[in-house]
């Protein structure tokens, strides 16, 4: 049984007959409470992520080392090969690396996680629209992890047809060794992850509009917010159509039908019945939902990296209008740009220009969120905290990914670099550079709120040191590589004569990522010792403006200990009205904020 | 250590711009760690590229200095005074809305040529029908099937010329190939010619270019196609005319002399 003392602090007043087996599941296991099921995620997602990092530390391996064994890990995964990598596990371990980084790690850490944990008590609500959905929408993923994790362990040793699955290669079970059941298994995991992040998406988008407390208009939500929202309206219109997609995929493998296979195909030397079908129908529905992806693995991480950046720059966020139009019009030209995957993939060119116009003025709002960040710490009193070096450093590779982005765009530039390792460099930017290292900032800032105590800022910063530079050795020399066309998905890119000279650079690139893996030890320490041990953290450790800060850490069931009225927007640092460098959401004009107490006591 | 990290973040774009300048110097250790040799006419890929390299390079180092000086000046241990109570600003929104809007559609309009060049404006006959392929590539799992139509210009009939992995061009000349495959994707890559073009299952398509050097390059395939994809590898050959003409006819006559010693082994 939780309840909430005068000073706010949560405690759970139970014995032990009162607090059985039955209550620690519903408390700790299937909750509805949207903070444990956030947390839930961000342990799951956590844990996944660190099983992605392997998995590249592997692809990394043979890209450096070719055919050669593996310390300590070979023998133990691959003893029949003598520890080497085969090329089947090779075309699996990054299939599998990307598959679990997309759909495991950033879309749940993002969405599931800080969506979970944030929305409710950002815009001052006691918890989801749909709790029990919302629970459901955490135990959805078990069969994705379930399977995902269990096609390691069948025929092909996990999916390899690219995380892309593009047919045919993914839809005959001949194709490929890992094209059997492992395929299946991946196709249905995928359709969970799309249950679940359908069940999130509804669930956000009608708590926001719904359950805001008063005062708190939409043009007075914090960023993360926004974020958070647009996300789930793109999950809810494009995602539909990749389960769809999904389900043909498995109806091709499964049952003989012909959506994606076209007629006369000859595999292992043997006419495939099926029929009447066309490989680019999958590309168009793929990255139907796959582009608008991009921005759902983006957008909420630039909604936290703004909160983060004003409230340690002690000013207002530059151009709040802006950035939000920003967000709308980025998710906006987002739908309509899942073409300039396809440059070169035989769709018809005169259609590659329409999507080559509309993928350059993404660039638009783009740069107004870079050039309103800027403006956000230009005159600021900027605090060098971790949290706020993680998300300056989202602003600077954010802008080394996107400006690479141009470079695809282009058409025909894309006739070259398509499929090289500039493409990976470039989503390794916005994707590592950018969403981790926010997501990183994120954990850091919001610590204290989910576990009532500090995380430790030395360690902290030596993380971030770390991760910073190794960050930058591996994926930055990938734009290096991607000028000489070295091409993706290449067990032994140095077959050829064009890429043999690469060799010593991927060495040094490999060498970085295996040492930004490691550091993350930092991470998981100051992570786990600071959960239990960290110093206490009062309601509002940061000096922050936003509604979350005005709660107990942690905050108990039902989030407020007082009816949060709204008065002004979440970014008012610096204000010449009061003498504090900030002033609360909740804080009535005039007066005096306090820094451990709720600003406003109404009854509940 | 405010001073420490914002030295820190002005490290990435000196340190990102030299790493492009060195590759592109091809200076120790970093030879040939750019683009390799164009040895095609049209050199309009690599043009564009440095176009948009100059520009998005400039907006790096703007921002990255922008905000180095940001984070140097208004460090909050060395800062004194109140902030920049600022919310935004009209003005400055729409400068940087509408200088990047008018750079897009530049370079959107600029680069319209070069992809109609590459991939829509396909070479014509005097007579002005299309160039017909001077031959058809095939991907398959793991190798390219190259078949030359022979004397009669017709692809499937007794004369065709059957060669795997080895495809020989004339140089000087406007060459248009023929590729489709026989079982998944692959993607047909010429890195030294800037060309690359998914291959299809159950879509025949086209591709062209003018070589201007000879030589022997490789033809990578791009495009996951299955376990085997490392190995599938082939060789583009570009020679005179005459020469191209003599290994035609030589290719041609050890097809008919190894055929006919098979039907003769049997």
């Amino acid at each position: 049984m939780s309840s909430i003392t005068a000073d706010g602090q949560a405690t759970h007043a139970h014995t032990s007959n009162e607090f059985g087996v039955g209550e620690f599941i519903t408390t700790y296991v299937f909750s509805r409470d949207h903070k444990v099921i956030g947390l839930q995620f961000l342990f799951s997602t956590l844990l996944w992520f660190l099983i992605g990092g392997l998995l590249a530390i592997g692809i990394r391996w043979q890209l450096a080392w070719p055919w050669s064994d593996m310390p300590v890990i070979g023998p133990m995964l691959f003893s029949a090969e003598g520890g080497q990598i085969s090329p089947e596990f090779y075309t699996m371990l990054f299939t599998m690396h990307a598959t679990v980084m997309t759909f495991l790690v950033i879309i749940p850490i993002l969405a599931g996680a800080f969506g979970n944990y944030l929305i409710p008590l950002m815009i001052g609500a006691d918890d989801m629209a749909f709790p029990t959905l919302n629970m459901l929408s955490y135990w959805v993923m078990w069969p994705a992890f379930l399977f995902f994790g269990g096609s390691f362990f069948v025929a092909g040793n996990g999916a390899s047809s690219g995380w892309t699955s593009y047919p045919p290669l993914a839809s005959m079970t001949e194709a490929a060794p890992g094209s059997g059941l492992a395929q299946t298994m991946w196709l249905i995991a995928l359709t969970c992850v799309g249950i679940s992040s359908m069940m999130g998406s509804v669930n956000y988008m009608t708590t926001i509009i719904q359950m805001r407390a008063p005062g708190m208009t939409m043009m007075r939500l914090p960023m993360t917010i926004w974020g958070m929202f647009i996300t789930a309206l793109l999950q809810a219109f494009a995602l539909p159509v990749l389960t769809a997609a999904g389900f043909m995929q498995l109806a091709d493998r499964l049952f003989g039908t012909g959506f994606f296979v076209p007629e006369g195909l000859i595999v292992n030397n043997s006419e495939m019945a099926a029929g009447g079908g066309q490989p680019l129908l999958w590309q168009h529905l793929f990255w139907f939902y796959s582009h608008p992806a991009v921005y759902i693995m983006i957008l909420p991480a630039m909604g936290m990296v703004s909160d983060i950046l004003a409230c340690f720059a002690r000013k207002p966020l530059f151009g709040y209008k802006p950035m939000v139009y920003a967000i709308c019009g980025i998710a906006g030209l987002g739908f309509i740009v899942w073409g300039h995957h396809m440059f070169v993939s035989g769709m018809n060119p005169g259609l590659g220009m329409t999507f080559m116009v509309a993928t350059m003025m993404i660039a638009l709002p783009s740069a107004v969120k870079t050039f309103n960040w800027l403006g956000t710490i230009y005159g600021g009193k900027i605090q060098f905290t971790t949290p706020m070096l993680f998300a300056l450093s989202f602003v600077l590779m954010f802008v080394i990914g996107g400006l690479s982005g141009i470079f695809m765009a282009a058409t025909p530039v894309d006739i070259f670099i398509h499929d090289t390792y500039f493409i990976v460099a470039h989503f390794h930017y916005v994707l590592f550079g950018g969403t981790a290292m926010a997501v990183f900032g994120a954990i850091y800032f919001w610590f204290p709120k989910m576990f009532g105590r500090m995380m430790n800022e030395p360690l902290g910063k030596i993380h971030f040191l770390l991760t910073f530079l190794f960050m930058n050795g591996t994926f930055f020399t990938m734009h290096i590589l991607g000028a000489v066309g070295f091409p993706r998905r290449l067990a032994d890119p140095y077959h050829y004569e064009t890429f043999r000279h690469l060799l010593p650079m991927n060495q040094f690139m490999t060498i970085c990522a295996i040492l930004m893996v490691a550091c993350q030890i930092f991470f998981i320490v100051n992570f786990f010792y600071s959960i239990f041990f960290g110093p206490k953290a009062g309601r509002n450790p940061w000096h922050a403006n936003g509604l979350e800060w005005q709660a107990p850490s942690p905050p108990g069931h039902g989030n407020f200990d007082f009816q949060p009225i709204v008065y002004r927007g979440p970014y008012e640092y610096g204000s010449p009205e009061v003498d504090e460098d900030y002033y609360p959401q909740t804080q009535p004009p005039n007066q005096r904020g306090d820094t451990d107490e709720p600003a406003t006591m109404v009854n509940h | 250590m405010g001073r420490f990290w914002s030295l820190l973040f002005l490290s990435v774009p000196i340190l990102g711009v030299l790493t492009f300048l060195w590759a592109a110097l091809g200076w120790y250790p970093l030879e040939g760690h750019w683009f390799p040799e164009l040895v095609v006419a049209d050199s309009s890929i690599d043009h564009l590229f440095y176009v948009i390299l100059w520009m998005t390079g400039l907006v790096f180092i703007g921002t990255g200095l922008a905000m180095f000086w940001f984070l140097w000046k208004y460090d909050d241990t060395k800062h004194d005074g109140p902030v920049w109570y600022s919310h935004g600003s009209h003005l400055l929104e729409i400068i940087w809305s509408v200088v990047p809007a008018v750079v897009i559609l530049f370079l959107a309009i600029y680069q319209m040529d070069a992809w109609a060049g590459a991939r829509m404006r396909r070479p014509m006959l005097e007579n002005g029908q299309p160039k017909p392929p001077i031959a058809r590539v095939t991907g398959r799992q793991f190798e390219w099937k190259i078949q030359y139509p022979g004397n009669d210009k017709q692809f499937d009939t007794p004369d065709d010329l059957y060669t795997t992995n080895d495809l020989h061009v004339p140089r000087d000349e406007e060459v248009v190939l023929e590729i489709t495959s026989e079982d998944v994707l692959h993607s047909f890559f010429l890195p030294n010619f800037r060309e690359k073009q998914d291959v299809v299952p159950g879509m025949k398509q086209f591709i062209w270019f003018k070589p201007v050097k000879d030589g022997k390059y490789d033809i990578v395939c791009a495009e996951l196609c299955g376990w085997g994809h490392y190995k599938m590898k082939g060789q583009i050959t570009v020679e005179s005319a005459s020469d191209y003409r003599a290994w035609l006819e030589k290719a041609y006559n050890e097809q008919e002399l190894s055929e006919y010693s098979l039907a003769e082994a049997e």
